[in-house]
């Protein structure tokens, strides 16, 4: 998928951005070497090679018809490449008639995603190829940025403001998303993920109750769908399983540990500890570390909740 | 080019520098020693602001982050850009070498208002304490201090803003007295078309900063009301709009870029003549342009905010003015060039170092391009492809610009020459190691690695352990280009009045220049660019 | 020595420097200003209802007591520089004395005004209406104070008889300051107490 400069385009409305870049690399490169070479071809060629010819240089202070072109070239230039960025652009903000509206809501550090027929997800978007799709995006906190480097579209999300982006998939694949604007510690954390999926895989993925991290169907142990979860909930943006210390406390051997918390108090992880922390992560805040954890009690149901309190006992 | 001055004599004479003691420099009016405060106070930002690039640089080297915290790598970056921006780039050329040359190019005795010039210099000593002040919680906002979260940070952004506003004082209480210098202080027959470009960028720069500034003072000010008195014009929650802060923010910090570059420009306008023997090609052209740059530069600064959510006409029109702000700059491109154009050119450093801005602000501004254009914009935006482009118009322009300044004036500031072959061992590690450290960060940038990430995906890994290495070069340059200085202020060998066989009127004074500068106020009445074939 | 103003050799250069330099300045605490009331504008067009009920809980007789107050205030500063032009330094000291007065009579009305916004709960952070008010005037408060300083320290020189019928380049710009503090109430005060 990554060529060296630029990776693979995964709509039509990206290539036409790749072909513009195309065309501005060349014309700067045409220009890059045309200056530079002059510029050296210069500075080698009349270079001092007696001292008298200090005395002899021509006085020449200006040429009005060359002074004249090269004014009126560059700027013939430079409105012909604002032109086709201009154009290129405002296809990209065209609003396309049939698109699926993905609601995605920024918060530190994680992208809550709402599809219109109320399923939720964390940091996984999910759509079918070949259907436009608009995403309106918001943020809970401060600024943050939705940036789809394969479809080459970025736009902020800004608290009390409500931003639309439109792409065109395709190509079924996976498909990065970064945040983009400063939002704090978790910032290079804040990862996510487009899934765009063929249409009938997504129909029966809806079907199937449209769950993160695939079909969650049948009977599937309470620790392993805990950890489906904790790896579709963002939780790994800021807690380790394997015991590093990230912005959150490390979650291997957590389970059964006494706990010290701000305050001087401690406590015993049991399940409640776990539960709790989950759904109102502020009221004990472990000493040493800032209470920046969300609140995962509207995102997350008390299933998975529960999946994921007996996910994290198995980690030993 | 006539004057009557005293004869150019040897650099044994202390000149401005004999008096000794604290107190002759804490409480001079000279221009020269202020200009030499500032010179040295920048210069170690310079270094400090360095020193976080360097930690910047060996955190990337591994995509998780190894050495530090997230927390105290977003601090680092933080500092490294604020540091060098407000403590180095914007006051280094203007109030270090401006402060120390207009006058000498004038003509002229001292500034317009000298005590105005000292208080300037301890407004930005005390605007820099104050910002010390604030590491008590350092900021990890990055130094364009976006809200909401600068003001819902529980860093000490405040005290910072505090200082921030005291920095912002002193730059425009220094272009206020440029302004009124050139205007009024010329010596008798030296219009404004015989004055050398320095002053006509300089003059331009002072016009900005005196503009501009006001504004971004307002915006911190209105920042460190909306955390002491809960004033809610960033904040959503009272009806206010974080992007209002973008608009102010900008409106200040679009411009001061051309702050930044306009007086290295001036250097380069002077050093190029001087060593192709040649007079300047197109003078108007290049006094003109800087006042178009000028003006231009404050009509384009939402288009650092094409995906903040502003309408697609808004971002149109800031799309198209932007790259009407390359049109003179590439006319003072061409113009350099063609002054080299049947010269008798040589290398010496200060050259060296000229011909370098030239060539690394070209790759600068031919990157511009992809980001004025709004397609493209949206995808580069927030990437490492933003960094590389600032970093060769800043870095690869203005500090290289300040390195030509500070080699071609070396002797006439301090009456001592350089060595130039440690100069020009300095100045290959320098061009070597910038190039390798930031032409990657394009590559990176184009395949969509964000900025201000503290760690990153694995298949980012190559470029960034490539550009660390280039920095460590980098580095490595900048300190033998240091040793060098210091090498120079002890024993370096005396300077003649004027080394460089140049035609200003600073190469009058001795060197280093008597305190009051010139023995007689010379008579002009000619361009400073009259050099090779004299005129019949 | 090293240059400092009074080697200007000319007089008149001199003179004309420092006019040059406080207009600059005005030029900068213009924008300054133009960046509130920009802020200002881009407010009130969002929020018109707002700005239209809360414009009404200003005092507009101490709005305009406060107005004559300045104006008035910039007529004795013009009194006081005519003075020094024609050597009367006496004169000139009680005429910049009562623009001190009249400054201090300006600050006590806001005083009054504000402390009866804070007594009906009124404050900064109450509403951007008032965000804007008490910015703006604050802002333009700060610059009275400043300005009654400036004065007395002009005063200051007279009275060392620094100053006369040749010399009086620090009471004509620190005139010129004044009216610039008072031309930007003149357009606060209707902005903010007059247009509904």
């Amino acid at each position: 998928m990554d060529n060296v400069l630029a990776f693979g385009a995964a709509s039509s409305q990206a290539g036409r951005v790749d072909a513009l870049f195309v065309v501005i690399a060349v014309v700067g490169g045409f220009f890059f070497f045309f200056t530079q070479g002059i510029l050296i071809y210069f500075a080698v060629k009349y270079r001092r090679r007696l001292p008298d010819r200090d005395n002899v240089t021509p006085t020449i202070t200006g040429n009005h018809l060359l002074e004249f072109l090269w004014i009126l070239i560059p700027s013939l230039v430079v409105v012909a490449i604002f032109h086709y960025g201009w154009r290129v652009y405002t296809d990209q903000r065209i609003p396309v008639s049939g698109a699926t509206e993905v609601h995605v809501n920024a918060r530190q550090w994680m992208f809550e995603i709402k599809y219109p027929d109320g399923r939720t997800a964390i940091n996984e978007i999910r759509v079918p190829a070949g259907t436009p799709v608009k995403f309106i995006l918001s943020a809970a906190d401060v600024l943050h940025g939705f940036y789809l480097p394969d479809f080459r579209v970025k736009m902020d999300m800004i608290p009390g403001r409500v931003t639309t982006l439109w792409v065109q998939p395709d190509r079924p694949g996976s498909y990065q998303i970064f945040c983009t604007v400063y939002c704090g510690t978790g910032h290079s954390n804040m990862l996510a993920q487009l899934i765009v999926m063929p249409p009938r895989e997504y129909a029966e993925w809806v079907e199937h109750g449209g769950r993160a991290g695939g079909v969650a169907g049948g009977k599937e142990p309470l620790h392993e769908r805990g950890e489906r979860v904790v790896k579709g909930a963002g939780c790994l943006n800021c807690h380790a399983v394997d015991g590093k210390e990230k912005i959150g406390p490390n979650l291997r051997g957590l389970y059964g540990s006494k706990v010290p918390l701000e305050g001087g108090q401690s406590v015993t992880a049991d399940e409640e500890y776990l539960r709790e922390s989950i759904v109102d992560p502020g009221a004990k805040v472990v000493k040493g570390y800032p209470n920046v954890m969300p609140t995962f009690k509207t995102s997350m149901p008390p299933d998975d909740v529960r999946a994921t309190v007996e996910y994290l006992k198995t980690l030993k | 080019m006539e004057g009557v001055g005293r004869p150019e004599a040897e650099g044994n004479d202390r000149g401005y520098l004999a008096e000794r003691g604290w107190r002759s420099w804490a409480f001079t009016l000279d221009h020269k020693r202020i200009g030499a405060m500032y010179l040295w106070t920048t210069t170690a930002f310079f270094l400090i602001g360095g020193v976080f690039a360097l930690l910047l640089r060996l955190e990337l080297l591994s995509p998780q982050t190894r050495y530090f915290s997230n927390h105290t790598y977003n601090v680092f970056f933080t500092l490294h850009g604020a540091m060098m921006i407000f403590l180095f780039i914007i006051p280094a050329i203007p109030s270090g070498l401006g402060n120390f040359f207009i006058p000498l190019h004038l003509g002229a005795r001292d500034v317009a208002f000298p005590r105005l010039n000292l208080a300037s210099y301890w407004v930005f000593v005390a605007g820099f304490l104050v910002i010390i002040g604030s590491l008590v919680a350092p900021m990890d906002t990055g130094w364009t201090f976006y809200t909401p979260y600068s003001a819902k940070s529980a860093a000490a952004v405040t005290t910072l803003s505090l200082g921030l506003f005291l920095i912002g004082l002193s730059s425009i209480l220094t272009g206020l007295n440029f302004i009124v210098t050139i205007h009024k202080m010329r010596a008798p027959g030296m219009t404004w078309h015989r004055m050398p470009l320095f002053l006509w960028s300089m003059y331009a720069t002072s016009i900005i900063q005196v503009i501009a500034t006001p504004v971004v003072g307002v915006t911190f000010l209105l920042l460190a009301a909306e955390r002491l008195l809960g004033v809610g014009f960033y904040d959503p929650s009272k009806g206010g709009d974080p992007v209002l802060f973008q608009h102010f923010f900008w409106f200040y910090s679009h411009p001061v870029v051309y702050v930044m570059i306009l007086p290295a420009m001036g250097i380069v306008s002077e050093v190029i003549p001087v060593f192709s023997r040649k007079p300047i090609f197109g003078y108007n052209a290049i006094a003109y342009s800087s006042i178009a740059i000028a003006f231009l530069g404050f009509l384009v600064w939402a288009h650092h905010m094409f995906t903040s959510g502003m309408s697609p006409l808004a971002n149109a029109i800031f799309s198209f003015l932007t790259f009407f702000v390359a049109i003179p700059t590439a006319v003072k491109v061409f113009n350099w060039i063609a002054t080299l154009y049947k010269g008798s050119i040589t290398f010496e450093s200060p050259m060296l170092y000229a011909l370098t801005f030239i060539f690394l602000f070209i790759v600068g501004g031919l990157t511009g391009p992809f980001l004025g254009a709004l397609a493209t914009n949206v995808q580069l935006h927030d990437t490492y492809f933003v960094v590389a482009h600032f970093h060769y118009t800043m870095m690869g322009g203005t500090v290289m610009g300040f390195f030509a300044g500070l080699h071609y004036w070396f002797p006439k500031m301090t009456g001592k020459m350089l060595n130039e072959k440690v100069a020009r061992v300095a100045w290959a590690l320098l061009f070597v190691g910038f190039n390798v450290t930031f032409f990657t960060m394009f590559i990176v940038g184009t395949r969509g690695m964000p900025r201000r990430y503290a760690e990153y995906l694995p298949r980012f890994h190559t470029e960034n352990v490539i550009s660390t290495i280039g920095s460590a070069v980098l580095a490595v340059g900048i300190l033998v280009m240091c040793w060098n200085f210091l090498q120079g202020l002890r024993k370096g060998a005396p300077a003649p009045g004027n080394p460089w066989r140049a035609l200003s009127l600073e190469w009058k004074a001795t060197s280093p220049p008597e305190t009051e500068n010139f023995h007689e106020i010379p008579v002009v009445t000619d361009w400073p660019y009259g050099y090779g074939t004299p005129k019949a | 020595m090293s240059g400092t103003s009074a080697e200007h050799h000319d007089p008149s250069v001199a003179f004309e420097s420092a006019k040059l330099g406080v207009w600059t300045f005005l030029a900068t605490e213009v924008l300054l200003f133009g960046a509130l009331f920009t802020a200002y504008t881009i407010f009130r067009m969002k929020y018109p209802e707002l700005f239209r009920a809360e414009h009404a809980k200003l005092d507009r007789v101490l709005g305009a007591v406060n107005t004559v107050v300045l104006i008035t205030s910039s007529l004795t500063v013009v009194l006081g520089v005519d003075a020094i032009k024609r050597g009367k330094a006496r004169l000139f000291e009680a005429c910049f004395g009562a623009t001190i007065l009249l400054a201090a009579v300006f600050l006590c009305v806001k005083y009054v005004e504000y402390g009866a916004k804070f007594h009906h709960g009124l404050y900064p952070h109450t509403n951007l209406f008032f965000s804007l008010y008490f910015m703006m005037t604050g802002l333009h408060g700060v610059h009275v104070l400043l300005g009654m300083g400036l004065l007395s320290y002009v005063i200051v020189l007279s009275r060392r008889g620094r100053l006369s019928a040749s010399y009086y380049t620090p009471a004509e710009m620190s005139g010129l300051y004044w009216h610039f503090v008072d031309l930007v109430w003149i357009y606060l005060f209707p902005l903010l107490y007059l247009v509904g």
